[in-house]
């Protein structure tokens, strides 16, 4: 294999894998809001916006194996 | 997938004395001028009896500024953030909305065998959005610094007094505080450009009736991310100016 196709490759796997995890974060912080909300509906002001923060932290992670993609394909 | 063409990079059209001129750069300004011309005919005629399209943006813009302010707990600091946040969200929003318009991406220049789209979609470019970032990032520290003061702000990320715990808590603040840079910069540019990508496979491999669904969903997504970006924007201002905890 040369290093073009392992490059490629590991690009690839980097993406693919590194979306697992906050995949089902995101889920999961989703989930717990839509519960709380559906509990205290009078607070959902709040917690959408704590939701959203709380989303953009997980999916930081998800851009940082995209970035790392992003290296290993250009570098 | 010999009919798929996918560039990373912005094409250059022309270059003013050794200033590249790419085909985003062309589109932000294009989106720009829209946006001016917009403002100009809403803004043209206020009256203090509103007519039915003045009304229609009162109530947006009321709608806006409530939420603002209920956030940030404050009408004077409300005032002063709300032209930002909303600048930024009518940008990114008008910016992803041109997308979709029929000339944009199709008329363009051939060089030889290549072919260099006139427009393109402004935030497929990573200049584009790093630039969006780094005006919201300068905001949330300056912010943060004025706010607090600058010894206050600081010592959230150079925390002495609460041991060793308190420190390692601080630099991961700090840092996480930097890594905002990259993760607003590429959110944008990842959903958008991977949207047009999207767009463009469903074009090349089925033509016939498929790309419509797929096309209304990616302007939900342009929405989406206008939104996003604005509130995170929003919150992350909250955040810096909210007092250091421990004290």
């Amino acid at each position: 294999m040369d290093i073009e196709s392992a490059k490629i490759i590991g690009m690839a796997l980097a993406v693919g894998l590194g979306v697992i995890g906050p995949g089902i974060g995101i889920g999961l912080v989703v989930g717990k809001a839509l519960e709380a909300m559906g509990r205290n509906p009078e607070a959902s002001g709040q917690i959408q916006t704590t939701m959203f923060i709380g989303v953009a932290f997980t999916e930081a992670l998800a851009i940082f194996a995209l970035v790392i993609g992003f290296i290993l394909k250009y570098s | 997938m010999s009919g798929l063409h996918i560039t990373l990079a912005a094409e250059e059209l022309f270059s003013i004395w050794g200033l590249p001129v790419t085909n985003t750069l062309l589109t932000v300004w294009v989106v720009i001028a829209l946006l001016l011309l917009a403002g100009y005919l809403v803004g043209r005629r206020v009256r203090l009896i509103p007519g039915k399209v003045q009304n229609a943006f009162e109530m947006l813009f009321e709608f806006v500024f409530n939420y603002i302010e209920e956030t940030l707990g404050s009408r004077a600091l409300a005032e002063r953030f709300f032209p930002l946040i909303v600048t930024l969200f009518l940008f990114i929003f008008a910016a992803n909305l041109f997308e979709f318009l029929p000339f944009v991406e199709s008329i363009g220049i051939r060089h030889g065998e290549e072919f260099i789209p006139l427009l393109r979609s402004a935030n497929t470019d990573l200049n584009v959005t790093l630039a969006l970032a780094l005006i919201v990032f300068l905001t949330i520290e300056i912010t943060g610094v004025v706010v607090l003061g600058f010894l206050k702000y600081w010592s959230k990320f150079v925390n002495l007094k609460g041991g060793v715990l308190g420190f390692l808590i601080g630099l991961i603040e700090f840092v996480s505080n930097l890594a905002r840079l990259i993760s607003f910069s590429f959110r944008l540019f990842g959903n958008i450009f991977a949207g047009g990508i999207l767009i463009a496979v469903a074009v090349a491999f089925v033509p016939l009736l498929l790309p419509v669904p797929i096309m209304l969903f990616e302007t939900f997504v342009g929405l989406i991310q206008a939104a996003i970006f604005s509130l995170l924007t929003l919150a992350f201002i909250k955040i810096a100016i909210t007092e250091p905890h421990g004290h």
